[in-house]
């Protein structure tokens, strides 16, 4: 092994040398010189070098990725358990949509979505607003948000404030339903409690807001999705979910229907017999596929090349052409791609240790 | 990009000893053809007709190569290359001449590892907007949406004039060129910009042509040319004298429909030219009648351009020879 590799890498190395082809790592310190679309919030600009660019490029990756799988998760779940449902039509029409969706390769309906919206949206100068302050067109949708202040920070500290009063709440409530018996509605009081205190310091900290307004060739101000973010999102979380959506449902089959109907004997409605005993058994079948769903969407993400997306690969492949650095790009690519899969898989597993039987691994 | 893994796991794998031992001419005469990277399909330039076989400018280089080297026009296999792919191709040996409207520049030349064996398209960057959004001058396109092609020098130009005007802009960057069309033409961009040359030929390609304008600004020059590997000269040589041949043949007057003729001229210059006197052929490593070949299957320079160019609405412009008042010039072939 070690042999073969060094074989390869001095051959490479020669040939290349050989060729007078540039090798190493130095380009990443020149400056770019190509402006990049969306920056995930970050500042970038042409005079910015090349590792910075790549940097955008991992961020808006991580961008989709992590929106994708968040999306993909709760849309998969939903359609799972309308797999399942006793409703002829919604459980129908959940079959219908797996079927279809994961039928269809991702790439061609990521071009479907692409041309929806930049076919079929207006311009600019006629866009539609479905809101007052909500601009469809086929830039991109644009919304408004709140113009920064630095005193806004005090509505996250609102918001983490009322997290802590919500769990202990919780805790609270499962420890007098020990004791006792009485419940509760913890969960939900918690959650007002939570959005409560926020909107409250909110309305107390200076809040302008930041509208889109139509100037020159686009809107400005206000935040907008661009239709390459929008069209890479819903392709890949729309197919995913099918994926996902089969799993949960396999998942929940899985569980013996013995456990239902003990459920059913001890009185507790669906829903809680839902959530308190099916849900924790499904969840140990559930995770180890649902980690490849998660890989899946991540790698699939670099399909946002043939859309224009300027993703990790797209950036990587302009940053190879310009330099000519073929072999130095795709090796970036490569690890950039494996650590963040190796991450996604580490942390799946350390969940799926949390949900397993416990003493079942002995 | 399977493709760009396949061509850099391509120039890992090569075996160092098999180009060094034998060149590209004696690879290609061992293959039987000149295997040739072109554009995917740009009109004018490189693109398959009706019946799939190669036209355009581009094409004809390698039509003039595979003439020079078999005395066989049709010795070519073209690999269309998008402008990511179109590098790696030449540099892991799977083209042997990349002949796809690429800008000479000091970069391409030196750090990767290319040489450019001359000019067969004097170019310029252009902008190109919808005529409704009433845009006169590149200077009016502050804030506008601009569609470009990845890895181009195209984009890189782009950034420094916004830059150079301290104007912003929100590029949209799609590999395929079909692809970047189309979020041009369904309004996704403002402007699509890339040379001039492919500016006319995409507009010319469009049912109503006279929807676009073409902003007078041009921002860059763009010298096109075809590429080789360095390192092996008497490839280069072939290469680039099968292309200088085209343009000193127009220059000569010499075209496909009298070089038959040309045996009988008193003109020493035409006698070498054909092959009937000296030995250039030899000199390169190829047939004596090697330009003579070049012409009677190919055609000169001004033939070359006037059935793939003009057609789209080119003009010769600066592309013209120099005794014409352009910037076209061979090297003496003597």
């Amino acid at each position: 092994m070690v042999f073969v590799g060094w074989y390869f890498v001095s051959n490479t190395l020669r040939n290349l040398d050989e060729r007078k082809i540039a090798t190493g790592f130095a380009f990443l310190a020149r400056e770019a010189g190509f402006e990049i679309g969306e920056t995930s919030g970050f500042a970038y600009g042409a005079a910015d070098t090349y590792l910075r660019a790549l940097g955008i490029g991992l961020a808006n990756t991580f961008r989709i990725a992590a929106v994708g799988v968040v999306l993909a998760t709760i849309l998969g779940t939903l359609l799972g358990l309308a797999r399942l449902s006793r409703n002829w039509l919604i459980a129908r029409f959940a079959a219908v949509y797996v079927e279809v969706m994961r039928n269809i390769p991702l790439l061609v309906q990521l071009f479907f979505w692409y041309t929806i919206i930049s076919e079929s949206l207006p311009g600019p100068k006629d866009a539609l607003t479905p809101v007052p302050g909500l601009f469809l067109t086929n830039r991109g949708i644009a919304f408004p948000v709140l113009h920064y202040d630095p005193a806004q920070w005090w509505v996250l500290a609102a918001l983490l404030a009322g997290a802590v009063i919500a769990w202990r709440l919780v805790r609270w409530a499962k420890r007098r339903q020990a004791a006792t018996g009485e419940q509760f509605p913890a969960l939900s009081v918690g959650l007002g409690i939570t959005l409560g205190l926020s909107l409250l310091v909110l309305l107390a900290v200076p809040h302008e807001i930041d509208r889109p307004a139509l100037s020159g060739f686009n809107f400005t101000g206000g935040a907008a999705l661009t239709p390459e973010f929008a069209a890479l999102l819903f392709g890949l979380v729309i197919y995913t979910a099918a994926f996902i959506a089969e799993i949960v449902r396999a998942g929940v089959l899985a569980v013996d229907r013995g456990q239902f109907e003990a459920a059913n004997a001890l009185g507790l409605p669906r829903r809680r017999a839902m959530r308190l005993v099916i849900l924790p058994q499904a969840l140990r079948v559930i995770v180890p596929p649902m980690t490849s769903q998660y890989l899946n969407l991540t790698k699939n993400s670099s399909l946002a090349v043939a859309i224009g997306y300027p993703d990790l690969v797209s950036i990587a492949n302009t940053t190879l052409n310009q330099t000519g650095q073929a072999i130095e790009g795709i090796l970036i690519i490569m690890l950039v791609y494996l650590t963040i899969s190796l991450s996604i898989s580490a942390f799946m597993n350390w969940y799926n240790r949390r949900v397993a039987l416990k003493g079942a691994r002995a | 990009m399977k493709r760009i893994v396949r061509l850099t796991l391509g120039i890992a794998l090569l075996g160092a000893g098999a180009v060094h031992a034998q060149g590209t001419l004696d690879a290609v005469q061992k293959k039987g053809f000149v295997q040739c990277g072109t554009n995917v399909g740009l009109a004018g330039f490189a693109q398959p007709d009706s019946r799939g076989a190669w036209k355009g400018l581009d094409v004809d280089v390698c039509r003039a190569i595979a003439a020079a080297v078999f005395g066989d026009a049709t010795k070519v296999r073209y690999t269309p290359t998008t402008a990511v792919q179109r590098f790696p191709a030449l540099q892991s040996g799977e083209v042997d001449v990349l002949s796809r409207n690429t800008t000479w520049t000091i970069t391409r030349d030196t750090s990767l590892g290319f040489n450019f064996v001359g000019v067969n398209y004097y170019d310029g960057q252009g902008f190109m907007v919808p005529k409704k959004l009433n845009v006169k001058s590149a200077k009016q396109l502050n804030g506008a949406t601009i569609c470009v092609q990845p890895g181009t020098t195209t984009e890189l130009n782009l950034s420094d004039y916004f830059r150079a005007n301290r104007m912003t802009f929100k590029p949209v960057v799609i590999e395929k060129l079909e692809e970047t069309l189309n979020a041009y033409y369904s309004g996704r961009c403002d402007v699509f910009t890339t040379d001039v040359s492919g500016l006319v030929s995409t507009r010319g390609s469009r049912p109503n042509p006279a929807d676009h304008v073409i902003l007078p600004e041009v921002i860059s020059k763009e010298p096109l040319g075809p590429v080789v590997r360095h390192g092996d000269d008497r490839w280069f040589d072939i290469v680039k004298w099968s292309l200088y041949a085209m343009i000193e043949a127009e220059e000569m007057g010499l075209t496909s429909k009298n070089i038959d003729q040309a045996s009988a001229s008193k003109d020493p210059a035409v006698q070498r030219f054909i092959g009937a006197t000296g030995d250039f052929g030899k000199m390169l490593g190829v047939d004596n009648k090697w330009a003579f070949n070049i012409i009677k299957q190919v055609g000169n320079y001004g033939e070359s351009f006037e059935a793939n160019l003009k057609p789209l609405g080119f003009e010769r412009g600066i592309n013209e020879l120099w005794t014409k008042g352009g910037i076209m010039y061979a090297p003496p072939l003597r």
